[in-house]
C-alpha cells in the first residue's frame, strides 16, 4: 500500500487492489468503446486512408465527402437513402410515442385500479417476458398479412406497441406511487383519467422517460420485423436498408458514415436520459 | 351468498337485492376504468402475442403453406425436426454453444462490471462507456468490426498476428467455418454486455447501506465477502431480470450472426434457430414446420427462464 500526502493533511490510499480495479476497468472499457471510437473516425476517412496499409486507426484528413456520397450514390436509383432516414425516424417515434402510453395505462390499472383478472394479464407478462418475440412471429406475421398491413408502416408498428417488458417496467415503478394522493385527488373531485394525466404520469417521467429510451433503441435497431414485413424498397428502415447496400469497395466509406448515423441517435438519446433510466432500473427486479 | 338468501324474509330479500345492485354498480364503477385503462394494451398485447403463441403451438401440429387450409400432421414436424434435419440440429448446437458462451460470460462480466464501477469515480462516464455498445444497431456494428476481422492482410486483426509472425497467411475470419462462430460470438459478447448492466448497476446503487454496517460487526472482513454474504442475496430481483433477459437473447441470436456471415452461411456454420425458423417461415413459407421450431425456441428459453426464477426466487423473503 502507498500513502500519499495530500495538501491539507489529507492521506490518499493508492492500494494495489485499486490500481489493479482501474487497470481491469480501464481495459473493458477500451474493449467496450473503442470500436464506436472507430466508427466516428472512420466515418471521416478519406478512401484512400480507408485502403491504406498498414491499416491506421486514427484520421489524419477527415472529410465529410463520405456523407454526402452517401446521400448522392448509395440511395437506389428510385429510393434516396434519406428515404430509409425518414422511415426509421417515421416508425420509431410512433411507435415509442403508442407503447409508452398503451403500456403506462396499462401498467397503472394493474397496480391501481387492481381490476378482476389483473392477477391473470400480469402472469401472462411475466412469461412473455420469457421469450424472444421471434417466437410469436409467424402469427403476427399472417394476420399482418391477412389485413393487408404488409408493407405499410403499421406493420411495424402495430406488433410492437404492447410489448411485456415495457408494462413491467412500468407496474414496477407505478407501485412506487403512494395510494393517499390519488385519493386525496378523487375526493377533490378529479376524474380517474385526468388523475393519471395531470398527476400520475408527470411523477412518472423518470419511468416513461426510460421507457423511451428502450423501446427508441430496440425499435430503432429491429432488423427482424421490417426483414419479413418490408419487401418494397421504399419502406426499408436503416438497419435493413445498411444490410441491403452492403459494402462494395467504392461504397465502403459511405457505408461508414450510414453506421455512424445509424449508431448515433441511440447514444444520444441515452446519455442525455441516463439519470432517469438509472433511477428506473432500481425497480425492475423480479421476485420470482 | 345464495344459501343466506334462502333464508330471508320477502322484505329482507328486496332490501337484500338492493343492497346487492349497488354493490355491483360500486364493483363496475371501480372495474369500469381498471379495464377502460387496460384495454388498447390487452387488445394489441392479445393480438400479437398471447393468440401468436397459442396459434404458434397449433401450427406446429399442421402442415401449412399460406395457400391451402392447414392439415393435422401430429407430431410429424417434430419427428422431421430432430431426426431428419440436419441443419436444424447444426442450428441448435451452434445457438446452444453460442448461448452457453455469451449468455453466463455476459451476465458474469456485466455484473462484475457493474459492482466495480459502483465503487469507483466518474460512474457515469464509466457506465456510458460500458452500457452504449448493447444500444447500438447490430447490424451497422457488425460492418465496423468485420473491418477488424477483415479476411485480407489489410484487417487489423490478420495485420496485427502476421506482424507478430503468429499466422503466415491471413485468416479468413468470415468466411471459414471453423471462425465464423468464434466472430459472432465474440461480436455479440461484445453487444450484450450491457443488458444486465443497467439494471445490475442501478441495484447496486441503492443498496442499504446499514445493511454493510451491520455486516461488519457480524464479521465481514472484506469486499468480497460483503459481495457474497450480503450484496448478492439482497439483489436477487435484480439477478433474476437480468438472467431472463440474457436467457432470451441469447437464444435469439440472427442479426449478428446473418450479418457476419449471411445466410445461408458457409456450411451453416453460423446457422441459428431463428435463422432456421426464418428460413423455413419467410423464405419457404412452411409455416407449420417453421412454427414448429418457433415453439422449440419457446420452451427452451421458458424452461431455463422458469429454473432460474427458481433459483432466485425471493418471494418469501
Amino acid at each position: 500500500m502507498l500513502k500519499i500526502k495530500w495538501f491539507k493533511g489529507q492521506w490518499i490510499h493508492i492500494t494495489f487492489s485499486k490500481v489493479l480495479l482501474y487497470l481491469v476497468m480501464l481495459l473493458l472499457v477500451a474493449f467496450t468503446a473503442l470500436p464506436l471510437v472507430y466508427v466516428v473516425v472512420t466515418a471521416f476517412k478519406p478512401l484512400d486512408e480507408l485502403y491504406i496499409y498498414p491499416p491506421r486507426f486514427y484520421v489524419s484528413h477527415p472529410t465529410t465527402k463520405n456523407f454526402s456520397d452517401l446521400v448522392v450514390t448509395l440511395g437506389s436509383s428510385t429510393v434516396p437513402f434519406t428515404r430509409y432516414i425518414f422511415n426509421s425516424v417515421l416508425i420509431t417515434v410512433v411507435v415509442v410515442f403508442l407503447t409508452v402510453i398503451v403500456c403506462s395505462l396499462a401498467a397503472y390499472s394493474l397496480v391501481k385500479f387492481k381490476p378482476v383478472g389483473g392477477k391473470f394479464l400480469f402472469d401472462l407478462i411475466l412469461i412473455a417476458l420469457m421469450f424472444s418475440a421471434h417466437v410469436t412471429k409467424i402469427p403476427s406475421y399472417l394476420i399482418v398479412n391477412k389485413l393487408g398491413l404488409v408493407n405499410t408502416y403499421w406493420s411495424l408498428i402495430l406488433p410492437n406497441v404492447a410489448v411485456a417488458y415495457n408494462c413491467f417496467l412500468m407496474r414496477q415503478f407505478i407501485t412506487q406511487y403512494p395510494d393517499e394522493l390519488i385519493e386525496a385527488a378523487r375526493i377533490d373531485g378529479a376524474g380517474e383519467f385526468k388523475i393519471f394525466v395531470k398527476m400520475v404520469m408527470p411523477a412518472l417521467a423518470p419511468a416513461w422517460s426510460t421507457l423511451v429510451v428502450f423501446s427508441f433503441v430496440s425499435n430503432w435497431n429491429d432488423y427482424f420485423s421490417p426483414l419479413i414485413y418490408i419487401t418494397s424498397q421504399a419502406m426499408k428502415t436503416l438497419p435493413l436498408a445498411l444490410k441491403t447496400i452492403g459494402s462494395g469497395i467504392g461504397r465502403a466509406g459511405a457505408t461508414n458514415a450510414a453506421a455512424l448515423l445509424t449508431t448515433l441517435p441511440t447514444v444520444i438519446i441515452f446519455t442525455v436520459m441516463q439519470g432517469k433510466v438509472m433511477e428506473t432500473m432500481t425497480y425492475s427486479g423480479i421476485k420470482g | 351468498m345464495s344459501k343466506a338468501n334462502t333464508k330471508v324474509t320477502g322484505a329482507n330479500k328486496q332490501e337484500l337485492s338492493v343492497a346487492r345492485k349497488a354493490n355491483m354498480r360500486r364493483f363496475w364503477h371501480k372495474n369500469w376504468m381498471g379495464y377502460a385503462f387496460l384495454a388498447p394494451f390487452v387488445i394489441l398485447f392479445t393480438i400479437f402475442v398471447v393468440a401468436p403463441v397459442v396459434t404458434a403451438i397449433g401450427l406446429s401440429f399442421t402442415d401449412y403453406n399460406m395457400m391451402q387450409t392447414p392439415h393435422f400432421v401430429g407430431v410429424n414436424n417434430y419427428k422431421l425436426l430432430f431426426l431428419d434435419d440436419e441443419v436444424f440440429m447444426t442450428a441448435m448446437s451452434n445457438t446452444v454453444r453460442f448461448a452457453v458462451f455469451t449468455g453466463p460470460i455476459g451476465y458474469l462480466l456485466s455484473f462484475f462490471a457493474a459492482w466495480v464501477i459502483n465503487q469507483l469515480k466518474a460512474k457515469r462516464a464509466f457506465a456510458l462507456a460500458f452500457y452504449a455498445p448493447s444500444i447500438t444497431s447490430g447490424v451497422a456494428m457488425t460492418n465496423v468490426w468485420l473491418v477488424l476481422f477483415s479476411s485480407d492482410r489489410r484487417g487489423y486483426l490478420n495485420y496485427f498476428l502476421m506482424n507478430m509472425g503468429l499466422i503466415d497467411e491471413p485468416i479468413l475470419w468470415n468466411t471459414d467455418p471453423t471462425y465464423i462462430m468464434g466472430v459472432v460470438t465474440f461480436i455479440s459478447l461484445w453487444m450484450s454486455m450491457g443488458t444486465g448492466f443497467l439494471v445490475f448497476l442501478a441495484g447496486l446503487q441503492n443498496m442499504d447501506r446499514s445493511l454493510y454496517e451491520a455486516g461488519a460487526i457480524d464479521g465481514v472482513k472484506n469486499k468480497f465477502q460483503e459481495l457474497f454474504y450480503l450484496t448478492l442475496p439482497a439483489m436477487k430481483p435484480q439477478l433474476l431480470f437480468g438472467a431472463i433477459n440474457s436467457i432470451t437473447s441469447s437464444f435469439a441470436v440472427f442479426d449478428i450472426a446473418v450479418s457476419v456471415a449471411g445466410m445461408p452461411s458457409p456450411n451453416y456454420s453460423a446457422h441459428t434457430i431463428v435463422a432456421h425458423l426464418y428460413d423455413y417461415a419467410f423464405i419457404r413459407f412452411q409455416m407449420g414446420y417453421a412454427s414448429a421450431i418457433a415453439v422449440v425456441l419457446f420452451l427452451i428459453t421458458f424452461i431455463l427462464g422458469k429454473v432460474v426464477m427458481k433459483a432466485l426466487s425471493s418471494k418469501d423473503e
